[in-house]
């Protein structure tokens, strides 16, 4: 293997528990901690829509919840909380902090991020967020009830629109500052990383689409998150010190005048919150097509098909992600012309999204086809990705939108385009990571079982929802039994519910996989299980403290030179000597 | 912000590179065709890549409040003129200056002299801390006159941008004192990049306020 030598770590190897596993600055360390954060996030989420779930299917039964009865209002608290934690503490967190943490620097040559005290600061404001998050479950009143985007009035009046809407949204405001304070410091890690630390030979065109995807996000979170703060102080100002940013005058909560507030603008806030809010759902789901695509190739044992293609079409979807936030917003009153302009922008991702999905089939024509977990759940990405990117294009029309904007089809959209098909790329990477971070193979024949579960059961879930949206069953309802128009729909509610229950045990299995795995999964003793070309998979499992023991791997083509004629292997590393290719 | 972590990470430019080779030195093909300084290089670079990226972010969010100002000021109603205190003018010619002692002191750093560089640096200091107490009396003049953050949608946002810009010169100030503590020897080990860098900050905030003191007059 060519290194080149150099003395450099960025820092000592820590001694001691806590510098080791707690207050680490190793990416990999801070990597695993985002993961987990995520980890537990995930089911704390996935729970609050269990009890959805079951007060949707049986809203006669008494299911206990925080003690006393489950009102409408709690319903509002539930869907609160899991859209928030689900949002920025998993689809935030665990593609890019986690996985791009710790696989970043290793897969660019690099010893450590260029910021490693930022980097553990970075993960401990994520953390401290995520408490003051969860804290709004215990404070009088409860959770906020305005939903993962806070629409004000509703979120800047304070406890008298409704429990959950005094120090419970107080509380949510803060946990969203401060989790924007956390995602600014890793996008100015992530980018200064990629800029300045790169190997020897590694150009910007050799570099993995993983790391290409958590480039791009990493400069939508630098672009984006700084406005949603600025929105979040505005907003608390609102609450808390009597201006009037986003309470227009005249206005009459429960029956009674607000007269503090004069002349503010609601959509003022809808503005800022999507223009942060568009480029999250990119966030959230470009390393999940990076992962997708470095999979995919690695399974078909060929080269992603349109390696530049692809490139671009990530630049091209993070840029166009900054110019379409109005198309959260056709109900708002905007001019029409307005909402045309928003919805040609819209409509127009659909071309480097149709780039990627082509080129992610093309990737795997002809393909020698291995179907481990992780490349079942790449597949499963690209069909959630085309499913859940499909309704996309009905509801970019104004005119569609009107219609279905407050239904269950925009539920359907967002889950499956954003929530599912993101999670199913963080499956994926743990799938084909695991044994690099741990040094232990998760078991294939469980995780098999999670795939054949998990796949059906987000569609049985997801799917149905669609007709729904289209008869006009609206979103955020707690209780469909008491609209008599809605009545009849309450079989297909009761199906998703059951769908629910099997996709989740399907997750329990996952969950008993991945602890089971870290204790007792077979060890790797191969440095390259997969046969894969890049550089992770040129040092041992798990990497040592500075990943490559202070030597600088120096790289000589691209990441996915897989069957390549006249080598004797059916693919060439990327550090690999090209006096060697063809001997070896 | 940016002050407050070059402390860890500047310890590791002078035990840093070793022997980073030069471009193209690797692999007899010179296929390796990227383009790589030493790593002492790299080790210095990230910081102004560091403190850039972090500039565009701290675009963003006074570019957020400044578009909410504007679009504030066209709801109309019940915008009501405030007129600025006097002082917020001084106030900006001390920031001036500040700027203007602090390109002194980084000359003076350059021709290796290190008593000029102390003064220069320390008066940047004092001058940044004077615009600080000089915008706090801006508000007590402001709150004597009866104006308030929550009076008129015009006061809220004279508040808030001045708290804004205060805060982020709050963390420009810890760097310039940071750089003020260190000794000599140690500036001129690590090339001068935390001193370097903070100066770029310093001016930032320092155009930055120019900027926002436009928009609060021009836009009252």
């Amino acid at each position: 293997m060519s290194t080149h030598a150099v003395g450099a770590t960025h820092h000592a190897p820590p001694e001691g528990f806590i510098w080791k596993y707690i207050f680490s600055k190793d990416h990999k360390v801070i990597g695993i901690q985002y993961l987990l954060l995520a980890l537990f996030s995930v089911f704390v989420g996935m729970g609050l829509s269990v009890y959805m779930r079951i007060h949707l299917a049986w809203p006669g039964m008494k299911v206990p919840l925080f003690g006393g009865d489950f009102t409408p209002e709690k319903y509002l608290m539930l869907m609160t909380m899991h859209g928030t934690i689900m949002v920025f503490m998993v689809l935030t967190t665990a593609p890019q902090a986690g996985f791009g943490n710790y696989f970043l620097p290793i897969q660019i040559g690099a010893a450590d991020m260029a910021f490693p005290t930022l980097n553990m600061l970075s993960f401990w404001t994520t953390f401290l967020s995520l408490m003051v998050l969860l804290a709004a479950f215990f404070v009088e009143g409860g959770a906020p009830i305005s939903g993962w985007t806070a629409y004000s009035p509703l979120s800047a009046l304070g406890s008298i629109t409704g429990p959950g809407q005094g120090l419970g949204q107080t509380l949510w405001i803060f946990s969203i500052a401060i989790f924007s304070a956390a995602s600014l410091m890793g996008a100015i890690n992530f980018i200064t990383t990629t800029i300045d630390l790169r190997a020897r030979g590694l150009t910007m065109m050799r570099l993995p689409l993983t790391v290409w995807a958590w480039f791009v996000t990493a400069i939508l979170s630098l672009l984006a998150f700084g406005v949603l703060l600025a929105a979040g102080i505005l907003l608390l100002l609102d609450r808390v010190a009597g201006t009037s940013f986003f309470i227009p005058g005249g206005l009459i909560v429960s029956g009674v005048l607000q007269t503090k507030h004069t002349g503010g603008s609601p959509l003022l806030w809808q503005h800022l919150f999507w223009f942060f809010g568009h480029p999250e759902v990119y966030i959230a789901i470009l390393p999940g097509m990076g992962v997708a695509s470095h999979v995919l190739a690695t399974f078909s044992r060929k080269p992603v098909f349109g390696y530049r293609a692809m490139v671009y079409a990530i630049c091209g979807i993070g840029f166009l992600g900054f110019m379409v936030w109005g198309h959260h917003m056709f109900l708002s009153g905007m001019s029409p012309y307005t909402g045309f302009a928003f919805s040609m922008m819209t409509m127009a991702i659909g071309v480097p999204s149709a780039i990627k999905t082509f080129n992610w089939l093309g990737t795997l024509w002809g393909g020698q086809i291995r179907f481990t977990c992780a490349m079942l759940f790449a597949i499963g990405f690209v069909s959630l990705f085309v499913s859940g990117g499909l309704s996309g294009l009905f509801l970019a029309q104004p005119a569609v939108d009107l219609q279905l904007h407050n239904t269950y089809f925009v539920v359907a959209h967002f889950h499956l385009i954003m929530g599912v098909a993101a999670i199913f790329g963080m499956f994926t990477g743990t799938y084909y990571w695991f044994s690099k971070m741990f040094g232990r193979s998760m078991n294939e024949t469980l995780g098999k079982w999670h795939f054949w579960i998990t796949f059906p059961g987000v569609y049985f879930i997801f799917m149905p929802m669609h007709f729904l949206g289209l008869v006009g069953d609206p979103r955020r309802y707690a209780d469909m039994t008491a609209v008599e128009f809605l009545k009849p729909l309450q079989p297909v509610h009761n199906f998703i519910t059951y769908a629910v229950f099997v996709t989740v045990a399907g997750q329990l299995i996952f969950l008993f996989n991945f602890i089971w795995s870290l204790r007792a999964g077979k060890k790797v003793t191969d440095m390259n299980p997969w046969r894969a070309t890049t550089l992770e998979w040129t040092i041992p499992s798990p990497p040592p403290f500075d990943n490559f023991a202070g030597h600088e791997p120096v790289v000589y083509r691209g990441p996915y030179e897989y069957s390549v004629p006249g080598h004797t292997e059916d693919f060439v590393p990327q550090h690999l000597d090209p006096a060697q290719v063809g001997k070896i | 912000m940016p002050g407050a972590t070059l402390t860890d990470e500047l310890d590791v430019l002078h035990s840093g590179g070793t022997g980073g080779g030069t471009p193209g030195s690797a692999g007899g093909g010179g296929n390796a065709g990227g383009r790589r300084p030493s790593p002492r290089g790299a080790a210095s670079r990230i910081y102004y890549t560091g403190i850039s990226l972090a500039l565009a972010a701290i675009v963003m969010f006074f570019m957020a409040l400044v578009s909410a100002y504007i679009v504030r000021k066209g709801q109309g109603g019940d915008w009501r003129p405030i007129n600025l205190p006097q002082i917020v003018w001084i106030n900006t010619l001390v920031l001036v200056a500040s700027s203007i002692t602090l390109e002194a002191s980084r000359r003076a750093y350059d021709r290796d002299d290190a008593t000029s560089f102390r003064l220069l640096w320390g008066a940047t200091t004092v001058l940044g801390l004077a615009f600080l107490a000089g915008q706090y009396i801006a508000w007590r003049q402001l709150a004597a006159a009866g104006v308030y953050i929550a009076s008129n949608p015009s006061s809220s946002f004279f508040y808030l941008l001045t708290a804004a810009h205060a805060a982020h010169l709050v963390g420009g100030l810890a760097a310039l004192l940071y750089v003020l503590t260190r000794g000599w020897a140690y500036l001129r080990r690590s090339s001068g990049i935390a001193a370097s860098v903070t100066g770029v900050y310093w001016h930032f905030m320092d155009g930055l306020w120019v900027f926002l003191l436009l928009v609060l007059q021009m836009g009252r």
